[in-house]
């Protein structure tokens, strides 16, 4: 059976690590054609080509798709949709936007934030923040899914698959692109990173969360945060960690100043070493660290950045 | 213009789920219900709208069991000006898809003809994500989904949307589904007047089958079961310790 994998272009470039763990999950349902859609995509799509597993990369090129906007990328997608009985993508933003667009086009269900292939037409899914895993069997003739990427391993390189360069779907001409904003960084991106140190509410201000920067930077970690520390703008959106934020499991995950709601743990319970640094010795967090410290964060947390 | 704002009645966001010990779902008889969250977030946008004369009415929609009518009272009590009960299942264990909700939606806004729709971004019961893309679909709309900031300007709507890398700023030409997030505004509480003035706002109910409607789940559920629980871990004394740790764990 066929499978046509979006994969996560941004700004002509391939977003390897999570196109990467959804070739993973995609290769368990059959041959894989990954798709590079974007204004510039030929550099994307040769890189795709070298993701083992990888069968065949369509590169599509056209201005309307520069910006990922959901109606001509879902358009595209529907228009490629008759050759292949799985269409995929990683649980990206980018692909959360697009590809329930392209299941009601093809009147199927979508399957979001898949984490688990038993069969071709049978999946695991995260609901309800975490606190449940649904196995669910799809009745139509086309799955339509992303994966959750924190749980499946990225594929390596050594693919050499042949590139062919295709059309664009119909522009329905809705929406115009208008500006990014996106901070430049040269830190690990946050949901492939292995480790993480976030921040919480206990951090207190925008510049006090210098001191967990600076622990990041020691550990070569990635920067993530509460919803309550990014609601209070103590850190940006993207660094959300949680139920609605981005979804990470690194080796390593520290939480400094965070008390450990539900939402905030389906977002990094599945790291494989937790630490909690919270002054509340009651705080939830405790209940998934590994390691809990119950210490002022202003303290412990420069301390462990030294003797680290 | 009129503004249609879909809202779900999802388990309360601070209940403690439980798994049903026979794997058929997760326990929802006398559990605390609510409006999900970010549906609460549409209805106070739509809410600005209004109070900025830029909309006129605004209805709100809820599918599924009868008792969504408590949560349309909500968000009649919030302000919104009149409700639509659409009812497609009996047992309150029963989810209503997307797909499902979608198709429903598209024919109520054809009745309706707003000019806006404001969803909620996610349901925090299904996790789906999905409900405002697949309408906008259906509808052959423009979309504009993680909304934390938006304007309206003319036959247009100006959206900045949370993504992954940051902040992206769009235009979709009305009508257009927005779908909301966290950062978007922070939604009122009915007070106790409004409570009771909602009281006697309309609230009509109707069924899947009135629009004809096919609501049959295409994701059978075989089984829901507990995550995999994390081993109990240890508290340290001290940073010095909590080093120590890590270097035998081999995590630095
Ligand atoms: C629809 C919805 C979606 C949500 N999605 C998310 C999500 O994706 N991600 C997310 O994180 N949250 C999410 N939330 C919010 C979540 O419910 C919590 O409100 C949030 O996670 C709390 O953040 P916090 O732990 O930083 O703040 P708090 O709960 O206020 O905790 C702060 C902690 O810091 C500790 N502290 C204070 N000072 C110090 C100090 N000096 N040293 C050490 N410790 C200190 C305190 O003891 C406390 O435990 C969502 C909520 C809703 C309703
Ligand atoms: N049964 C429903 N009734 C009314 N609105 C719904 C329903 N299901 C989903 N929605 C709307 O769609 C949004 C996204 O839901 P979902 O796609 O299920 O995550 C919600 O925030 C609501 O605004």
């Amino acid at each position: 059976m066929a499978v046509l994998l979006l994969a996560e272009v941004t700004n002509g470039e391939l977003a390897i690590d999570a196109t990467a763990k959804a070739v993973t999950a995609a290769k368990a349902l059959g041959d894989v054609t990954v798709l590079c859609a974007g204004a510039s995509a030929a550099a994307a799509g040769d890189a795709a080509a070298m993701i083992d597993g990888v069968a065949k990369v369509l590169v599509a090129e056209d201005a309307s798709l520069g910006h990922r906007l959901a109606e001509p990328t879902a358009a595209l997608i529907a228009s490629l949709a008759g050759d292949y009985e799985h269409i995929v993508a990683p649980a990206t933003t980018d692909a959360k936007n697009v590809m329930p667009r392209v299941a009601a086009l093809l009147d199927v269900m979508v399957l979001s934030d898949v984490s688990g292939v038993v069969d071709g037409n049978t999946f695991e899914r995260p609901i309800y923040a975490g606190n449940a895993i649904q196995t669910v069997k799809s009745s139509d003739v086309k799955k339509v899914i992303t994966f959750r990427t924190s749980t499946f391993d990225a594929a390596g390189e050594g693919g050499s698959a042949s590139v062919e360069s295709i059309g664009a779907g119909d522009d329905p001409g809705l929406s115009e692109w208008v500006e990014d904003k996106v901070a430049a960084s040269d830190r690990p991106e946050l949901t492939s990173a292995g480790v993480v140190v976030s921040g919480g509410r206990g951090v207190g201000s925008e510049e006090n969360f210098a001191l967990i920067e600076k622990l990041a930077d020691k550990l070569g970690a990635a920067v993530g945060a509460s919803r309550a520390a990014v609601d209070s703008g103590f850190a940006p959106n993207d660094w959300q960690v949680g139920q609605t934020g981005k979804v990470v499991a690194p080796d390593l995950y520290i939480a400094a100043g965070i008390s450990g709601a539900i939402q905030h743990l389906a977002g990094m319970k599945d790291s494989k070493i937790i630490v909690a640094i919270n002054k509340d010795e009651e705080a939830p967090i405790f209940q998934v660290a590994d390691f809990g410290l119950v210490a002022d964060l202003f303290q412990a947390v420069p301390e462990l950045t030294e003797k680290l | 213009m009129k503004v249609l704002v879909p809202v779900k009645r999802v388990i309360d966001y601070n209940v403690k789920v439980r798994v049903k010990a026979d794997g058929s779902g997760v326990d929802l008889a006398n559990v605390k219900m609510s409006m999900n969250p970010f549906d609460e977030i549409a209805v106070e946008e739509a809410i600005r709208l209004k109070e900025a004369g830029k909309a006129e009415e605004i209805v709100v929609v809820s599918i599924g069991v009868k008792q969504a009518q408590e949560t349309l009272r909500t968000a009649l009590a919030m302000g919104a000006d009149r409700a639509i009960l659409v009812v497609a299942a009996d047992d309150v264990h029963t989810d209503i898809e997307p797909l499902a909700v979608a198709k429903i939606l598209a024919k109520v806004v054809e009745e309706e003809q707003p000019g806006l729709v404001l969803a909620g971004k996610q349901a925090i019961d299904n996790d789906m994500n999905a409900t405002g893309q697949m309408l906008s679909a259906i509808l052959g709309w423009s979309q504009a989904t993680f909304a934390s900031e938006m304007g309206i300007d003319g036959d247009s709507a100006v959206v900045t949307r949370e993504v992954d890398g940051g902040l992206q700023t769009i235009k979709v030409k009305m009508p257009a589904i927005v779908t909301v997030d966290l950062r978007l505004n922070e939604p009122r509480y009915a007070s106790l007047p409004n409570i009771m003035k909602a009281k006697k706002k309309p609230l009509d109910e109707k069924t899947a089958d009135d629009y004809g409607v096919d609501v049959t789940p295409r994701l059978e559920i075989v089984k829901t079961s507990e995550p995999a629980a994390r081993a109990a871990g240890i508290m340290v004394g001290s940073v010095d310790e909590l080093v120590a740790k890590l270097k035998e764990a081999g995590a630095v």
